[in-house]
């Protein structure tokens, strides 16, 4: 809040500052998520939102989503908001990730092993891609872009030539198998005793390891050298290269992190959901539109686009499903009326 | 971002044949007389089709070589026309389905196009660039999935089928020899359209615009007025492809407006060259042809491999594509070009 706004907002009613405000509104909104979330529910909401198991299973399912959707636009920000250049390969390098995936567990047995082999394969490809093909189309961000259009096609070609168009389930070990009982009262049976909701573990544990990888990466970013790098790369490439830093090797590590981020998403979205053809586009599209609302080269703002599109994709399956699209295009549109540069995007 | 620029004004003094130019006309009548020489499956699967598309693709020329925005979404438009067609004419899809005759329908269609092509555009023109590119792909695939997942509008995954060309004159305008006049008309049409809109003020604002958009606002020009009125000429483009689409495959589903033509409509654009409207044309036929006897070289299964290392070939190569890659064997050649060049 800079000492312009004061007057104008501390006048607004009774000293209230606009940051207060927002506060507020922010803690009703909490407040109502919480006693959705908790409280059981009385007889005229769930005539109104169908039934609350629906409804807090559509709130964890879009959680756990979003979390997909944040490991696989991480990577997609920070290569756009680093080198300008739209990555729409980007879908293709998830699925590759999950087929390696599916391919090293059903092979080895182990699963932690294809999660390893899907982010350490796919961080050496984009190391691959960014020395043989960007480097070579340096500061011509349209051919960069067009470059990974040709890839995108090629690759999704060659990967129906080898996995054909089936669908592949990759099996998560035992250990992450079972339901985890919330403590969420679904409902109250006649005789007293109440029901608690059960969620899949596995699920939960996505949910996690996103939290986490978001966590690691924005402590990567902001308490490292190389993230100091990676940001003042995002904000003036041209200022850090010719402050005497070796551009193209911080690049080649964006690439690498964000590559294998798409491959380790590739095995665990494959693991929590499955693998096919097809799957490349749709996570496109999410990286896509995560980025676009969240803003560009920004990974909190990935974290919260990703969180938005997540639950809104669930939640419009479960209460309009023929139309849940349009939501998440809805909200795509508002932010670029309101926030073109997205929510945590900086204005160029 | 590869720069078309419009040829300076004909002298008044020129003759018609100066003016138009004796590469359009040799390129003309050739067209017209195609027909004598070729068979039914080359003019419609080959020649029709290509047309089509390469009046898809010139609509993404307007918006990119004229207005700097690289539109992925030209397929969109196009499938809302062809949509239009066979929801407000008849289908034999139990759906909808209205039974409008074509006159009405068409004009509907097209309109329909432009007014939607013209929101894309105001919604991306809020971006520039690379953005524009990532919205329009953003909008593109949405479409795709809502087709898909909406059966009361769009019929889901099945589409619409039995939708006819028309019949009149005494003339079933699907037998190859009409439609192919029928793609021919529309397709000289539209390039004579943005050849002559890019001479006039409105082109020339446009370019204006791309070049410094700053720089025109300062001069007092609405620089978001311009580019979204470029959306709607283009999507009067697309629309009517859409149109000729529908009626030459007889059906629409969410797979003809998917990202994979997407994508077809942006490689024949940069393939044929950005520079000038006979680019998308010559990009059309390229990839029309290497579509269809792909399958003879590499196999039915891997034509894609094939086309998209062509794509990144030529944008190895050439930014300008094949447009790009004539301007610099044009002067080897030491002799005039075909078409008078920009």
């Amino acid at each position: 809040m800079s000492i312009l706004d004061q007057p104008s907002s501390s006048s607004l009613s009774g000293g209230v500052t606009r940051r207060q405000a927002w506060g507020l509104v922010g803690l009703l909104a909490a407040a109502i998520v919480a006693w959705l979330v908790f409280a059981v529910w009385p007889q005229w909401l769930n005539a109104i939102l169908i039934s609350k198991k629906a409804f807090v299973s559509a709130i964890l399912n879009g959680l756990t989503l979003a979390g997909l959707y944040f490991l696989v636009a991480s990577g997609f920000t920070l290569i756009f908001g680093l080198m300008r250049n739209i990555n729409l390969a980007h879908g293709s390098l998830y699925l590759l990730g999950a087929y390696i995936g599916y391919e090293v567990t059903s092979r080895t047995g182990y699963w932690l092993l294809g999660v390893a082999a899907g982010f350490a394969v796919l961080a050496i490809i984009g190391v691959v891609m960014q020395v043989f093909v960007f480097r070579r189309l340096e500061g011509d961000d349209l051919r960069q872009t067009l470059v990974t259009i040709g890839i995108s096609i090629v690759a999704a070609d060659l990967m129906l030539a080898v996995w054909a168009g089936g669908t592949y389930q990759i099996a998560t070990p035992e250990w992450l198998d079972g339901a985890l009982t919330l403590p969420i009262i679904t409902a109250v049976r006649s005789n007293g005793a109440s029901v608690f909701l059960t969620y899949p573990l596995y699920r939960v544990v996505v949910l996690a390891a996103a939290i986490v990888i978001g966590v690691g990466l924005w402590l990567m970013l902001n308490k490292t050298r190389v993230g100091m790098m990676i940001r003042a790369g995002v904000d003036d490439r041209a200022m850090l290269s010719a402050s005497g830093v070796n551009v193209h090797a911080v690049f080649a590590i964006v690439f690498a992190v964000g590559a294998g981020l798409a491959g380790f998403a590739g095995v665990v979205g494959g693991s929590a959901l499955s693998v096919a053809p097809g799957e490349d586009v749709r996570y496109l599209l999410a990286s896509l539109v995560v980025v676009i609302v969240g803003g560009m080269g920004s990974i909190t703002g990935a974290a919260i686009g990703a969180l938005l599109i997540g639950l809104a994709e669930q939640i419009g399956l479960v209460y309009f499903p023929t139309y849940g699209v349009v939501l998440t295009f809805v909200i795509m549109v508002v932010t670029l009326a309101v926030r073109p540069q997205g929510i945590m995007g900086k204005a160029r | 971002m590869s720069l078309a620029t419009a040829a300076d004004g004909a002298a008044p003094q020129q003759n018609w044949l100066d003016k138009i130019g004796a590469g359009h006309v040799i390129l003309a009548v050739a067209l017209l007389l195609y027909p004598l020489v070729a068979s039914d499956f080359f003019l419609t699967q080959i020649a029709g089709y290509s047309m089509i598309f390469g009046v898809l693709s010139l609509s993404l020329m307007l918006l990119a070589g004229y207005g700097g925005m690289l539109s992925l979404a030209q397929i969109t438009v196009a499938g809302i026309a062809a949509y239009a067609v066979a929801i407000l004419g008849s289908n034999n899809s139990s759906v909808l389905g209205f039974g409008w005759p074509w006159w009405i329908v068409v004009p509907f269609a097209v309109a329909a196009a432009a007014v939607s092509s013209a929101l894309i555009g105001w919604i991306s023109v809020r971006t520039e660039g690379i953005y524009t590119l990532m919205i329009t792909l953003a909008i593109a695939t949405a479409t795709f999935y809502f087709a898909q997942q909406n059966y009361a509008i769009f019929n889901g995954h099945s589409g619409y089928a039995g939708i006819h060309a028309p019949v009149f004159w005494g003339i079933n305008w699907r037998d190859p020899k009409p439609f192919y006049y029928l793609c021919l008309g529309l397709a000289m049409l539209s390039y004579a359209a943005v050849l002559y809109g890019s001479r006039s003020t409105f082109g020339m604002t446009l370019q204006a615009i791309r070049d410094n958009p700053r720089r025109m606002r300062a001069l007092g020009y609405h620089v978001t007025a311009h580019k979204v009125f470029a959306w709607f000429l283009a999507g009067i483009l697309a629309g009517l492809a859409g149109v000729l689409l529908v009626w030459f495959n007889g059906r629409v589903s969410p797979g003809t407006i998917g990202v994979d033509v997407a994508i077809d409509i942006l490689i024949i654009a940069v393939i044929g060259g950005l520079r000038h409207p006979i680019g998308p044309f010559v990009g059309a036929i390229v990839v029309i042809l290497m579509q269809t006897f792909a399958i003879d070289i590499v196999g039915a299964e891997r034509f894609n491999t094939l086309i998209g290392l062509a794509f990144l070939v030529i944008v190895f190569v050439s930014p300008d594509g094949i447009l790009g890659l004539w301007g610099r064997i044009k002067p080897h050649l030491a002799q005039e070009s075909l078409r008078a060049g920009p």
